[in-house]
């Protein structure tokens, strides 16, 4: 399984998206590679089964063929944990 | 040190500061990455034109923006800058506006800031720690909080 977390940059929501995320899957006792990437990097690669963004980036990620889900509060990982685990298990 | 000290270079921290717009609060935070040395002007530029081009993804969290923009060449050095606003403002985030904390963040490269992101995000995840910046008076409070 593979999530890639996106955001306009790469560099900052998408990294703390990721290292939420991967925070959760250990919690939950799940396993995937996590990684961040911006949106023309998410949208050129296509090989993720979830992708994980901000409402505003979710927009710009429609017509893949993973799963998106939206994140509102990247620091929630009650969040996180309930809209992953719905994902993946 | 810890790694959020050292990215907020001596300068990059206003407290109280009385804007009236996000992209006045974007770019008081692009100034103090410049004026400590970390960016040129075109990084706030890009910062600015992030959110303008994408909306307002930035606020991450309830109360909390970090605009930044991508790695390039005015990018001096990864650091941070912060500033509490008197006056809280709206970025137009249904979830999470008004904004009261703005982070700015510049990046050399997606790798070399990950651990300093690290620290930012165990600090973020505990309960009300915006409030606890915003309750800080000087310069030397936040600086205790950050270590």
């Amino acid at each position: 399984m593979k999530i890639v977390a996106v955001c306009g940059a790469g560099i900052g929501t998408s990294v703390l998206l990721k290292m939420n995320a991967e925070k959760v899957l250990r919690t939950l006792g799940l396993t995937a590679t996590v990684e961040a990437a911006d949106i023309e990097t998410a949208r050129a690669s296509r090989d993720a089964q979830i992708l994980l963004a901000t409402p505003e980036i979710v927009d710009k990620l429609q017509g893949l063929p993973s799963e998106v889900i939206s994140i509102e509060h990247v620091f929630d990982l009650g969040e996180i944990s309930e809209k992953l685990s719905r994902a993946m298990l | 040190m810890s790694l959020l000290n050292n990215a907020l270079a001596p300068g990059s921290i206003r407290l109280g500061a009385s804007v009236s717009t996000w992209e006045e609060a974007v770019r008081l935070a692009g100034e103090l990455l410049v004026s400590s040395g970390r960016t040129t002007v075109k990084y706030t530029d890009a910062m600015v034109e992030t959110i303008h081009e994408l909306g307002p993804y930035v606020v991450i969290a309830p109360g909390l923006a970090m605009p930044h923009a991508r790695p390039s060449e005015a990018v001096l050095d990864t650091g941070m800058s912060l500033i509490t606003l008197a006056e809280p403002v709206e970025f137009g985030n249904r979830k999470n506006d008004p904004v009261t904390v703005v982070f700015g963040l510049a990046a050399l490269d997606h790798d070399r800031h990950l651990e300093l992101l690290s620290e930012f995000a165990g600090k973020f995840s505990q309960p009300g720690f915006v409030n606890s910046l915003l309750s800080c008076n000087a310069e030397s409070e936040i600086r205790s909080l950050f270590n």
